[in-house]
């Protein structure tokens, strides 16, 4: 106990900064995922094979890859942002080629006569897609979204690694200061599972929601 | 003619392995540091430690291997060099267990305190500093050498001089090491950032993401050391860290008998021959600290 009371500031801190990082990249990764979900189903080739391509090549990547990839290979490039727009970057980059399969999961429950039907009435492809078939796919990719957004959370860690002070830096944080290295990771076990905790939750009302919907 | 080429032959041969024979000799008195042999009939009453590694045949010494001159790993050969394994070394012989019964074990940092709690390894030696805090935990030897924080920058880089000119500056070191937290709390105009190495520090460095890189001068002096050319050390200690060899808490047998090993090292004047051997090729000199017996 006294391994947290004694470390207030630092987990609050590094926390904080864990949060940041998970609600930024989720909403680049939601945003990006779903437009690369819709690139994957639309009716141009040249876009569909760039959606395969990014969702191949990220999600056969371990994320240490990416992040080594832009927190190591951009300096070198002469790209240069500080290392907390580098692990948006490349936490974003990595769970929008997961965010893109769950839509795609979704969309693929919407029966085809429905864009069918859309397309007979004279809309277009876009119209098609946000005012028929994406709310429907939604509705099914909440449960994995939700998954692809909690794995997210947890993935921030590898940031420390990175030169980001979050909440995976504490473990080693707390260690140099002397606590005993098993508490401090207890300690940040909660944690996480304070700010997963929430999600599950959300998942759990915007399910219920569908379902009434219904 | 044919007498002649054969009687080239045999100096040649011959000159080559004169001239192996003395690198040999030489590469003894340089990275690997001299090694007694191993002393005979140790006994320690009372060292639960002491009779595990008797037990076993062997010892198992935790050490770093990503600092050249203290505790590094040739990636090719396998071999261990630097001060810290010769420390390391000069104690598991006068334990009674030669060099072939030794073996290192790589533990990072923050894995030491748990490693020797588990008895995953005898003893550790490897840039570990002493405080009060990790007493709680495991108990010290030493110190054996001591150390002080100090900056590593770039060459051409007149603009930082010691700790209080990192205004603005981007100041790399390991990920929750020590001598960031200092900087941290007491150099707040200078932002930190930590990666998983040292040398992955210097990488950002030389790419220009990072100003400078904090941690004891003796690690620093290894990595100037190996590129002169692009890095220097400022040289301006601003703390000091005694550097101990951690063991289990409770083996005071054990503690008592690596301080008199120390000493020895020390009056002995095997303690300057390692430390000229690795760190003091650097150029930097050293004497060797006052134990502190606890």
């Amino acid at each position: 106990m006294e391994t947290l009371t004694d470390n207030w500031d630092l987990f609050i801190e590094a926390f904080r900064t864990t949060v940041v990082l998970l609600i930024i990249s989720g909403a680049i990764a939601l945003v990006a995922g779903t437009l690369l979900g819709a690139m994957r189903v639309s009716p141009v080739p040249a876009l569909r094979a760039a959606g395969t391509v990014y969702v191949t090549l990220l999600r056969n990547t371990p994320l240490t890859f990416v992040f080594f990839f832009v927190a190591f290979g951009f300096p070198r490039l002469d790209i240069r942002f500080s290392y907390f727009a580098f692990a948006v970057i490349a936490l974003s980059s990595y769970t929008s080629a997961f965010v893109c399969e769950a839509v795609r999961s979704g969309i693929n429950t919407v029966p085809l006569g429905q864009a069918e039907a859309a397309r007979a009435i004279g809309m277009t492809f876009g119209q098609t897609l946000r005012e028929v078939v994406l709310p429907q796919a939604l509705r099914n990719a909440v449960p994995p979204l939700m998954s692809v957004i909690i794995a997210l959370a947890k993935n921030t860690t590898i940031a420390s690694g990175f030169g980001v002070m979050e909440a995976g830096a504490i473990g080693a944080t707390l260690n140099e200061r002397g606590y005993p290295a098993f508490d401090a990771m207890i300690w940040v076990a909660v944690g996480f599972i304070i700010v997963v905790l929430p999600l599950s939750l959300t998942q759990r009302r915007l399910e219920r929601k569908v379902v009434r919907s219904r | 003619m044919r007498m002649r080429r054969m009687a080239v032959l045999a100096i040649a041969s011959a000159l080559a392995l004169s001239a192996c024979g003395k690198d040999s000799e030489e590469d003894e008195g340089g990275a690997a540091a001299p090694a007694p042999s191993a002393a005979t009939g140790v006994t320690l009453e009372g060292s639960p430690t002491f009779d595990k590694m008797t037990a076993a045949g062997k010892v198992v010494i935790g050490v770093k291997e990503d600092q050249p001159n203290l505790g590094f790993k040739d990636p090719t050969t396998g071999e261990y060099s630097g001060f810290d394994i010769s420390v390391a070394k000069y104690i598991a012989s006068k334990l009674g267990f030669g060099e072939d019964k030794i073996e290192f074990t790589a533990i990072p940092s923050a894995n030491r305190e748990t490693a020797i709690q588990g008895g995953q390894i005898d003893y550790y030696v490897g840039t570990y500093s002493i405080t009060d805090k990790r007493k709680e935990q495991v108990s010290f030897a030493g110190p054996y050498f001591i150390a002080g924080q100090d900056l590593l920058v770039r060459k051409d880089d007149t603009s930082i001089t010691g700790p209080d000119s990192l205004d603005g500056k981007t100041v790399c070191s390991v990920t929750g090491s020590t001598p960031l937290q200092r900087i941290r709390e007491e150099y707040a105009g200078a932002k930190t950032i930590e990666f998983q190495k040292y040398s992955q520090c210097v990488e950002q460095m030389l790419a220009g993401q990072v100003d400078a890189i904090t941690t004891d001068d003796a690690i620093l002096l290894g990595y100037a050391a190996q590129q002169p050319d692009e890095l220097k050390v400022v040289g301006a200690p601003f703390s000091e860290e005694k550097y101990g060899v951690g063991l289990a808490k409770d083996d005071k047998v054990l503690r008592d008998k690596i301080n008199d090993i120390l000493e020895e090292m020390e009056t002995s004047g095997e303690w300057q021959r390692a430390y000229d051997a690795t760190l003091g090729q650097s150029g930097s000199t050293a004497t060797p600290p006052a134990l502190e017996r606890y």
